[in-house]
């Protein structure tokens, strides 16, 4: 195999039959997928979830982890948003001309251990080749399980709810862009796969209203599209809201808000404030939910508008994202 | 008092009308951020001034950026928010489809590096900004000169503060007093601001960017209402004199000039140009005073001057909106109308 990719490697030939048995078969080995046929058949279940995501993340590694990793978290996640227990991941590959291929060796690693980590089978895969500058975009599509009694909805937020985040807000965001300014600190993505946090939710008997990946937009865009989806009002403590040492400083060095920065490992989940302490027990108790606080509550009184109160009192209002944040996160 | 009993006076004050304005656009964006407007009497009206470095810069500037990004081997770099801002056609970002080269850079620094990266091509850093900015820009040059470097020049559009501050209050804004700019007070020192409070008998108070440290220094204005005082409320980071080596860099790269501010003219002094001897690092910056709206109702000058709050604009939030912006004060984050789109 040669130490780089080249138009080649995307004839469909011979070269491209090297690049599959070199670099993917060895890592994605499963049943299905050494059948190696066009298409993968697969056992079904009655009410299926299906998303899919691409991802384009520059630098394509980056401290905590790679776009590898990325890409199954990113759409194992969208899956577990909707109750689903994720079963098959597809993956197409668009590899650039001049990529090394020990980089793209490492990012099919990290796919294969994130699937691992993550209970989900990669069940096909695509590969192509343009030119461009040695990167890569995946694209994946994920399956997942909902079993009959689960209803996880935005529409279901309601007045008396509480706000529930999982963990540090903002620390993608700033991994990714610390990278990019050649800035060395402490700070790591925190790409993970939720699976843990919403079984143990769900093991715990809490009736989650609905549950959102905090990833582009940061907290304020999702919140404020859950508010206007369930014609609700949410109010956030600033008080309470999870931010590192390290990001908030990084943050106010660079005049950005944590509120409006990506995660790929964090997740809000909404449910009825009765039931807020064993939502947090539950949470907390699972991998990578550890750092889990409430931080907000829901009402009716504006249909539509997310409220922050400010460390000092004030009220400030909150909207979606304006403008393009920080393009290629992931 | 301690910072309950400011909240509480704030709240109550029940005197005399006042109407203070903040000059720093990074104010601006504080006083958003920590909800403070909500916090005050209605006898308290805050107006935002012409401190947000892009939301001053003339169209004709905007053109010519547009008009080097669109030059064979050229690059313009710059801040995020200059982007955007519209000139009399088109933005950066708008060009960016039809073939312009612009990057944006969190640090004016980085354009060292690209341009070794590509000696082929020229690089044109946007250098606006006031006298908080300025000082990284003469770092800049230093590190050219020393480099040799021959395909980094400056666009520049630099202003400087007390000036602009004595035409609003010749031109009849009625401010009762002045949030002073704790950046910029950083490098020129808080007397600066004296000889104005003085003239106009109108209290100037320093302060720094926490939302507490703002709050504090509202309290100080109210209390000087009518006085012509300068007070220093940020004083771990500003002095009366200011920061001489700072002041000494940028005296050796820039001279004083006339500038014109978006939708407010030419006003003389107010702007700082590359000296002659250092020219060759100037990517055609003098002369760029047209100042033509994209559109005619857009109200940004009123705005600027405190003439006008932004919800009185005809287009606000309506045609004018972050992603769609007819004047730069809704393109920047420290934009006076960008931030009362944001806390609407």
């Amino acid at each position: 195999m040669e130490e780089r990719i080249s138009m080649v490697h995307g004839s469909g030939g011979a070269a491209t039959s090297e690049l599959i048995s070199a670099v993917f078969a060895k890592e994605f080995a499963n049943d299905t997928l050494n059948q190696m046929e066009d298409s993968a058949v697969v056992v079904g279940s009655g009410k299926i979830a299906v998303t899919t995501d691409s991802f384009v993340v520059t630098p394509m590694c980056y401290p905590g982890g790679n776009i590898g990793r990325l890409c199954i978290c990113g759409t194992v996640n969208d899956l577990l948003m909707r109750g689903a227990k994720p079963k098959y991941i597809t993956c197409g590959f668009i590899l650039q001309e001049g990529m090394e291929v020990s980089v793209l060796q490492e990012i099919v690693h990290a796919m294969a251990e994130t699937a691992k980590e993550a209970g989900v089978t990669i069940v096909a895969g695509d590969t192509k080749v343009v030119t461009g500058a040695g990167e890569c975009y995946i694209n994946t599509t994920g399956v997942g399980f909902v079993p009959e009694e689960r209803d996880v909805s935005a529409v279901k937020v309601q007045e008396g709810d509480v706000v529930i985040v999982s963990g540090n807000v903002g620390d993608h965001h700033a991994a990714i862009l610390s990278s990019r300014m050649g800035i060395t600190n402490h700070i790591e993505s925190d790409n993970a796969p939720l699976g843990e946090i919403v079984e143990a939710l769900f093991t715990a008997g809490v009736e989650v209203h609905t549950m959102r990946d905090v990833t582009r937009g940061g907290l304020a865009t999702v919140l404020k599209e859950l508010a206007q989806a369930s014609g609700t009002t949410i109010t956030l403590e600033e008080k309470a809201l999870p931010v590192t040492p390290q990001v908030r400083d990084f943050c106010g060095l660079l005049g950005l808000d944590p509120l409006y920065m990506g995660n790929e490992g964090k997740l809000v989940a909404i449910v009825p404030a009765e039931q807020k302490e064993r939502a947090l027990e539950a949470m907390r108790s699972a991998k990578y939910g550890e750092g889990a606080v409430a931080i907000g509550t829901v009402t009716k009184e504006e249909p539509g508008k997310l409220y922050l109160v400010t460390g000092i009192g004030g009220l400030r209002n909150l909207e979606v994202l304006q403008g393009e944040g920080l393009p290629r996160i992931c | 008092m301690n910072l309950e009993e400011i909240k509480q006076f704030l709240k109550e004050y029940d005197g005399p009308k006042m109407r203070i304005m903040e000059v720093c656009g990074s104010h601006t964006a504080a006083i958003s951020k920590n909800g403070i407007r909500g916090m005050l009497s209605p006898n308290i009206k805050l107006l935002s001034g012409p401190g947000c470095p892009v939301c001053v810069t003339p169209t004709a500037y905007v053109d010519r950026l547009v008009e080097l990004a669109m030059t064979p081997d050229t690059c313009v770099v710059t801040f995020g928010d200059m982007l955007r801002v519209p000139g009399s056609k088109t933005s950066l970002s708008e060009s960016a489809g039809v073939g312009a080269k612009a990057v944006m850079v969190y640090s004016p620094m980085d354009i060292i590096a690209m341009a070794e990266k590509e000696p082929q091509t020229n690089f044109i850093f946007a250098a606006v900004g006031f006298e908080t900015t300025t000082p990284v820009y003469a770092l800049l040059l230093d590190e050219v000169i020393e480099k040799d470097l021959t395909n980094v020049k400056l666009l520049t559009a630099l202003k400087t503060m007390p000036g602009v501050i004595d035409e609003l209050c010749r031109n009849g804004a009625e401010m009762d007093g002045f949030l002073a700019p704790g950046h910029v007070a950083a490098v020129t020192g808080s007397d600066i601001f004296k000889p104005l409070a003085e003239n106009y008998q109108i209290p100037f108070v320093v302060s720094g960017f926490e939302g507490t440290e703002i709050l504090y220094a509202l309290y100080e204005l109210v209390k000087e209402r009518g006085n012509g005082v300068v007070k220093n409320c940020y004083p771990k980071v500003v002095t009366a004199e200011g920061n001489e080596k700072a002041k000494k860099l940028v005296t050796q790269y820039f001279m004083p000039a006339d500038a014109t501010w978006r939708g407010m003219g030419s006003i003389p002094g107010t702007g700082l140009v590359l000296r002659p001897e250092y020219r060759n690092y100037d990517a055609g910056s003098l002369l760029l005073n047209e100042d033509n709206k994209k559109n005619k109702a857009c109200c940004c000058d009123k705005i600027l001057m405190g003439k006008m709050s932004p919800a009185e604009c005809p287009l606000f939030a309506k045609v004018c909106k972050p992603l769609t912006p007819q004047g730069a004060c809704m393109v920047s984050t420290e934009g006076s109308c960008h931030s009362a789109f944001a806390s609407m």
